[in-house]
């Protein structure tokens, strides 16, 4: 198609084109991970009220609830846009993939109603619904906030492993949706993600309260606060890393390329040592100051020491990922989940030992320590991103459709770029303004 | 008649749309009467809107995207080719969704000054005012046929930035559907705040008197669109004899039942004379256009997806519907139903 050819060669839109998609999903996965864990710990603070009649758990459950409204709004506008850009910035994508992708897509939409739903009813029903079909709606919330992750992710699993089509002289026949969503990376995926929810919205919720904890005020409404929000980050991020480990074996075999990048591992080899660190030097094909863990890769990527591992000089240098950003982003994920499972353990060691949540409060250095993770999840949140996404580079679609094939013909894109980024930082401003204020006004006793 | 898979998808499409316009196309309406706040009640006005759109928004917004994911998935060339041609008013579309949407809520959960408050309400208003203006002016843009043209254009390479980015929808056709969707939604909103301000006979008031101006100028204005549009394929079948015709003439008799109810002050009867007008003049369009999904050329049936992709999909639509339905009537029982004042520990006092 001429309009095809005629944007191939003008790098900068297609470069815009990617910023803005970036920028837009990284901005609304913040939102997004928040819509699947801040309900979770809005549910189990009812629940414990309701148990025990404490109202300390009570105003938790509301607080956390007026959070969630400010920032499942924010989520859902900015959802919003993000189905729109498939479309504005990715036709050839959307005309390739639309009918085999759709599936969870549409089912997502089902959940996004659930939840919408049931959080008008949550947010604005306190006094309209009995309890027990207020702590209902909340579990309808926490369950369609999961779901609506796993579907959207399912289809991102798709991008990096195809299913359910047969290409024919460059279309695809024999479309079935649903072997589409059965695809190979789509429970590693799922899995990590939904961790990864948990971990983020629990250790940063957690970390918000140690650091009021530490600052003097140790009313039982952080105390609270602060169990409940262990009991959801903390075995998550336990976890993870083996989850983690699924991730990179389902890689391995599926996205060569992408694993390789993510090691900085330019040579096929048996054996082969896994990099920690390291900067990796593109035109001399080498990793340089990097710490080589023996065997390390051939160990995690096919639990065999021995294994061999395909390198970067197997795949054609056009098809190659950018290998810098890939590594770094995928070492700041393991250092990031490293230190928060290790945090973790500590927490629920020292918990665990105290059997209740004050042997944690009194520990200062533990608090310390949960404070200095708060904003980790988040930041490997977007790390890990990174690498699925720009590792999964030069390709939109794996092996099937290239990137720079998909985008739009439209010039200027820069312009949309720019625009949307602006708007998303003055919103992000404002809700971390707003949330401040609710913070602010927690109560001291 | 009978229709094919594709053309069943399409009814659905428009189905949803339907609801989208019926529900969050009168939360947009609300936010123009927030704008056009006035008199001694202005706050109280501004007040009701709040609570009438606050607990129900985010699900009446999520019609839109079943709209927009069912495009996507049915007929993705169609959806490929909008995403392309009308990238411009689309995205200011998305910016008014966005800060609609974020304005509303930052609005009813700061504990800043009023100040700040009111600079939130205003984004919030004005947001809702340009967002169904854009939307409109973008099935006005496909309706003459101009999107069709660009498309072509587009492909044969040679035409202007201009004449395929800008010119085919901004239109004086497109512009009067635009601004006939405003009027409508505003329209909608009024009548169905009537029913919401039930308590106070004054602020009643307010509402059945700038519903009655809204539907002057809905009519109006659609009036203006049938002369403009006059010339184009689409139009043409609303005026020559056919189902679009009878179904356009339908919308006018609703649009009068409901002036005459809100004269007589029959709120109830207003509301739904005034949902079927609307929900006519959607029809009466889609029935002109059918079977084309972009004028003049491409067929619903040219632009669809796979039949097995169809029917899967619609497999999950009827499972879906089936818990939906009742989530939906759930969600309007509880605060549609009682007519008793929402109370929101969610919301803090305005101080
Ligand atoms: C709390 C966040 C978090 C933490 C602690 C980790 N990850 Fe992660 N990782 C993600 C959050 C994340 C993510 C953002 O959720 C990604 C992006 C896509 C996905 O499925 O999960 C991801 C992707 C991702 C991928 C790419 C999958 C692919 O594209 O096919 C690999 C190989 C790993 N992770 C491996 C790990 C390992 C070995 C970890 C050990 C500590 C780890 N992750 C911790
Ligand atoms: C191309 C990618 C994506 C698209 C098109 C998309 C679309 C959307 C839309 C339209 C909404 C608003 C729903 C509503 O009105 O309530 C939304 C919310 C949500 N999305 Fe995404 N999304 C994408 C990526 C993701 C990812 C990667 C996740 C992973 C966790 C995710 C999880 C969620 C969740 C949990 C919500 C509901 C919570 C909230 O509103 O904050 N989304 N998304
Ligand atoms: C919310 C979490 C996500 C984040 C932070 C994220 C991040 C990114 C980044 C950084 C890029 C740019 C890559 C590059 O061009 O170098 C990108 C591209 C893209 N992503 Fe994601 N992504 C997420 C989830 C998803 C999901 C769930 C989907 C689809 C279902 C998706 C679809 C796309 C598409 C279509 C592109 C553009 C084409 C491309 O560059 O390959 N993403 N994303």
């Amino acid at each position: 198609m001429a309009a095809v050819s005629k944007i191939t060669a003008a790098m900068p839109d297609l470069l815009a084109a990617r910023s803005q998609m970036a920028m837009s999903l990284g901005f609304h996965i913040v939102f997004a991970v928040v819509g699947i864990g801040l309900p979770a710990l809005m549910v189990i603070a009812e629940w414990r009220w309701i148990r025990t009649g404490d109202g300390a758990y009570l105003e938790l459950a509301k607080r956390w609830s007026k959070g969630a409204a400010i920032l499942f709004a924010v989520g859902a506008v900015s959802g919003t846009v993000l189905s729109f850009e498939l479309g504005l910035l990715w036709p050839g994508f959307m005309r390739f993939a639309g009918s085999i992708i759709g599936m969870p897509f549409s089912l997502e939409g089902f959940a996004f109603f659930t939840e919408a739903i049931f959080l008008g009813v949550y947010l604005y029903g306190w006094n309209r619904v009995s309890r027990t079909a207020h702590l209902f709606a909340g579990i309808v919330v926490a369950v369609s906030g999961v779901l609506s992750g796993i579907f959207v992710v399912i289809a991102n699993a798709w991008m990096n492993t195809p299913a359910g089509f047969t290409m024919v002289g460059g279309d695809a026949v024999d479309v079935r949706p649903f072997m589409a969503m059965a695809n190979a990376a789509a429970f590693p995926e799922t899995l990590h993600m939904t961790l990864a929810a948990y971990t983020g919205t629990g250790l940063t919720v957690a970390g918000i309260h140690a650091i009021a904890v530490l600052r003097g005020n140790k009313s039982v409404f952080h105390r609270h606060a602060l169990a409940i929000a262990l009991t959801l980050g903390a075995p998550a991020a336990i976890l993870q890393p083996l989850s983690g480990d699924v991730s990179a074996r389902s890689a391995a075999v599926h996205q060569p390329a992408k694993l390789a990048a993510l090691e900085a591992h330019f040579e096929t080899q048996r054996g082969a040592p896994f990099h920690i660190g390291g900067w990796p030097d593109v035109d001399e094909r080498e990793t340089r100051w990097a710490i080589r863990i023996p065997r390390g890769l051939s160990l995690l990527a096919f639990h065999d020491p021995n294994a061999e591992v395909k390198g970067l000089d197997t795949v054609p240098r056009d098809q190659w990922p950018p290998v810098a950003i890939v590594h770094i982003a995928f070492q700041v994920m393991i250092a990031l989940g490293t230190i928060m499972a290790l945090v973790s353990v500590w927490a629920l060691w020292r918990w665990w030992r105290g059997r209740t949540i004050d042997a944690v409060v009194a520990d200062r250095r533990l608090l310390r320590a949960i404070a200095f993770v708060t904003p980790m999840g988040f930041l490997a949140i977007e790390a890990g991103w990174t690498v699925t996404e720009v590792g999964r580079q030069p390709w939109i679609i794996h092996g099937v459709l290239r990137t720079a094939d998909a985008v739009t013909p439209m010039p200027g894109l820069v312009v949309p770029f720019l625009i949307f980024t602006l708007l998303y930082l003055l919103l992000g401003a404002i809700v971390v303004y707003l949330l401040r204020q609710q913070i602010v006004r927690a109560p001291t006793q | 008649m009978s229709l094919t898979l594709a053309e069943v998808a399409a009814w659905i499409i428009v189905v949803a749309l339907n609801a989208y316009v019926l529900f969050g196309g009168a939360d947009f309406g609300g936010g123009v009467w927030d704008l056009l706040a006035s008199g001694p009640r202005r706050q109280q006005q501004r007040d009701v809107i709040a609570h009438a759109i606050g607990p129900i928004w985010e699900a009446n917004h999520v019609w839109l995207i079943v709209v927009v994911v069912m495009l996507f998935v049915c007929f993705p060339p169609a959806f490929a080719a909008f995403g392309t041609l009308l990238h411009i008013p689309l995205s200011l579309m998305l910016i008014g969704i966005v800060l609609r949407g974020s304005a509303f809520v930052f609005r009813s959960y700061s504990y800043g000054p009023r100040s700040e408050q009111r600079r939130w309400g205003r984004t919030f208003a004005i947001s809702s005012l340009i967002t169904p203006m854009v939307l409109g002016m973008c099935v006005g843009a496909v309706v003459s046929g101009h999107v069709g043209t660009a498309m072509t254009a587009l492909d044969s390479g040679t035409a202007s930035f201009a004449s395929i980015y800008v010119r085919p929808w901004i239109s004086p056709f497109s512009i009067a559907v635009g601004a006939m969707t405003v009027a409508l939604l505003s329209f909608l909103a009024a009548t169905y705040l009537t029913i919401e301000a039930a308590g106070d006979r004054a602020l009643q008031e307010d509402f059945r008197n700038r519903a009655l101006g809204a539907a002057v100028t809905a009519m109006a204005l659609a009036i203006v669109a049938l002369v403009l549009g006059a010339g184009n394929g689409v139009m043409a079948r609303l005026i020559r004899p056919g189902w679009a015709t009878l179904v356009i003439g339908g919308s006018g008799v609703a649009a009068l039942t409901s002036a005459a109810a809100l004269l007589q002050r029959r709120f109830q009867l207003a509301r739904v004379a005034a949902g079927a007008w609307v929900t006519l003049i959607l029809w009466g369009w889609v029935l002109a256009q059918f079977p084309l999904i972009i004028p003049p050329d491409l067929t619903i049936n040219a632009a669809a997806a796979p039949d097995r992709t169809l029917a899967e999909t619609m497999a999950v639509l009827a499972g879906g519907a089936v818990v939906l339905i009742p989530s939906l009537w759930y969600l309007l029982r509880v605060f549609k139903g009682s007519g008793q004042p929402i109370e929101s520990p969610g919301e803090p006092q305005r101080n």
